[in-house]
């Protein structure tokens, strides 16, 4: 018994230690690194050990040679950023990250005035070192650590321009942090701005000069997953057409029990008879968001964060909200726009109010509890592998972080063994709480017992 | 104060791109009706047929065996008649060979009885016969023997004439 704890042990310290040698390799091969940034340009150095001016730490936290002269840190060594790095793993990005590589992803935008692009992603010359920034501008967009953006100035010249690297300004605006991304181009910082998105300025975003429409890394991800889960259950299906009555084979013995499971304790508790109508929505949401989740969890095949991408969420929320909606019948819009055996002054100042709340908080709930739980996972396990350039400040200490890797990799396997469960029961969690909101709405309303409960 | 950074601090999921949404829309779409009627409802519906199969064939079994169980009763029930049947023929069988058996032996007796009376009445006959026979030729010798006794003795006399003549008169009637 304790041979085998022993043994465990040894395991997980070794990984722990591969872990951070191959940290500490990256941050000494750093100088191939750095051309990217602004060495080229400044030549002066800012690191102590590095030869050619840029200290890269993986998410390293410095200034760039042509700062303003109140620019941050001058550290010998970088600092890690812990926030930063997670951030930057859970973004969608216009290139497919595994490992240190950055694999091209096809470009689809779009500018008012300058109609719609389309190119590779490695036509920005992308940086593998750097996570994924381009070398240069193609018709004013770049590519900034693997996200697409364009330069405001539009004088910018259009085609194919040698840019000299990325910076982000930090600026206070009412006691609230602004980060503006800025563009090197010959030596004077040009502020990006990112591509629309639709939450109307209320976390940030809004409408921006250009529509990044492109196969992005979260795009990728689920027509890869999608198209493979479609090949096994149309295989599936064909088996059951072709021998039908035969046992289960493969696929079909993993799937059944789960298909079974939300007929039976998912669709038919909910909606009844009705339940053969909404099984195809059911399930394709219950695969859609479980097949992304686990995805998502597969270490070394870039762990993208689709379910926990608020524009995934919102597409899903938004198709319940139309079938919910779009099912219910009298009795359900009755009960909420004139509830009946209620003073009508409470109907209209309390009670419809609320209940129409209700109709539009149900989604938002299923939205942000998806996207709340799979980036949160995804974040916590970045931060828990960070900890171990937290504690090893950056190769300044690798004995800490060689005892830190012990802790971060237990932690981690933990997480992921978390995250493993988070992924089945948001999947099940959305299904279920569909079927819950279709049933509510297609409910069939027995008056002698509606009649008798108020 | 403004601060320049390397890293970009962007918390971009929350912020869903209109990339982003309009792919998801259209692969969810996809899975949801197109695969949804390409896959999910042919296996929904093999998966409720073979369950409504299996559900037949219990079904279908409980029936065997309730109907195994009253051929067994019906076999049970034919096989004691059978028996019963076989007995009472036994039974018979034994009944009538007796009856037979009796019958021929009243017969014989009868037959025997039969002979024995015939034989009886026939000796009876002989014997009578037999007797007057006897008789006859007791009285002729008689009448011989007296015939010479009173040849010698009562050659006159009347009355003796008369007594002898009624005694074989009553001989005669004898």
């Amino acid at each position: 018994m304790i041979k085998r704890y022993l043994t465990f042990f040894a395991i997980i310290v070794t990984c722990g230690l591969r872990l951070v040698s191959q940290a500490v390799d990256h941050q000494h091969d750093s100088p191939t690194y750095a051309q990217h940034e602004h060495n080229e340009h400044d030549g002066h150095d800012h690191s102590g050990h590095n030869h050619d001016g840029h200290d890269h730490s993986g998410h390293a936290h410095t200034a760039p040679a042509n700062a303003q002269p109140h620019a941050a840190s001058h550290d010998d060594h970088a600092e890690f950023d812990a926030k930063a790095t997670a951030f930057h793993h859970i973004s969608d990005l216009n290139v497919y990250n595994i490992g240190p590589w950055n694999l091209p992803l096809p470009c689809i935008l779009y500018a008012s005035g300058q109609g719609l692009s389309f190119f590779s992603s490695s036509k920005f010359g992308i940086d593998n070192a750097h996570h994924g920034s381009g070398h240069y501008a193609i018709d004013r967009y770049v590519l900034n650590e693997g996200k697409v953006m364009r330069i405001i100035e539009p004088t910018f010249p259009m085609g194919k321009v040698e840019i000299d690297g990325f910076a982000t300004q930090e600026t206070e605006v009412d006691g609230k942090k602004k980060y503006i991304d800025l563009v090197n181009y010959q030596g004077v910082p040009l502020p990006l701005e990112k591509s629309s998105t639709a939450d109307g300025g209320i976390f940030g975003g809004g409408i921006t000069g250009f529509y990044d429409l492109s196969i992005s890394k979260n795009v990728f991800a689920m027509l890869l997953v999608i198209g493979l889960m479609s090949l096994v259950f149309i295989s599936m299906a064909r088996h059951y057409k072709r021998a039908p009555g035969t046992a289960p084979k493969g696929a079909q013995k993993l799937f059944e029990p789960i298909i079974l499971f939300l007929q039976d304790e998912v669709a038919k508790p909910f909606l009844g008879e009705k339940y053969a109508r909404f099984m195809p929505l059911l399930l394709a949401i219950f695969f859609f968001i479980l097949g992304l989740n686990l995805f998502g969890q597969i270490p070394f095949l870039g762990a993208a964060n689709v379910t926990g991408n608020l524009a995934v969420t919102m597409v899903l929320a938004i198709l319940v909200f139309i079938v919910v909606n779009l099912n219910g019948n009298w009795h359900y819009w009755q009960h909420i726009l004139w509830m009946p055996g209620i003073p009508a002054a409470v109907k209209i100042f309390v009670l419809t109010p609320v209940e129409i709340l209700g109709v539009i908080i149900k989604p938002v709930t299923l939205m942000l509890r998806l996207f709340a739980n799979i980036t949160a996972g995804h974040m916590v396990i970045t931060i828990f592998i960070g900890l171990i350039f937290i504690f090893g400040k950056s190769g300044e200490s690798p004995g800490a972080a060689y005892g830190a890797s012990i802790g971060s990799v237990l932690l981690t396997l933990f997480m992921m063994a978390i995250e493993l469960l988070v992924a089945f029961i948001q999947a099940y969690v959305f299904t279920l709480l569909t079927a819950s909101y279709i049933g509510a709405a297609t409910e069939e309303h027995h008056h002698g017992h509606e009649e008798a409960s108020h | 104060m403004d601060s320049i950074i390397l890293l970009s601090m962007d918390f971009s999921p929350i912020k869903p791109n209109f990339g982003l949404l309009l792919w998801t829309v259209i692969v969810f779409l996809i899975f949801w009706l197109i695969i949804g009627k390409l896959a999910f409802k042919p296996i929904i519906k093999a998966l409720n047929d073979r369950a409504n199969d299996i559900q037949d064939s219990l079904n279908a079994a409980k029936t065997a065996r309730e109907e195994m169980k009253s051929l067994i009763s019906e076999n049970e029930r034919i096989s004691a008649e059978a028996r019963e049947e076989k007995m009472r023929i036994i039974r018979d069988a034994k009944e009538s060979a007796n009856a037979l058996i009796a019958e021929a032996r009243d017969k014989a007796k009868e037959e025997a009885q039969r002979i024995v009376t015939n034989a009886k009445a026939d000796i009876e006959n002989a014997k009578k016969a037999a007797l007057v026979d006897v008789k006859n030729q007791v009285g002729a010798m008689a009448i011989d023997i007296a015939e010479t006794v009173i040849r010698q003795k009562l050659s006159a006399d009347s009355e003796q004439q008369d007594y002898i003549k009624r005694l074989v008169e009553e001989i005669k009637v004898n």
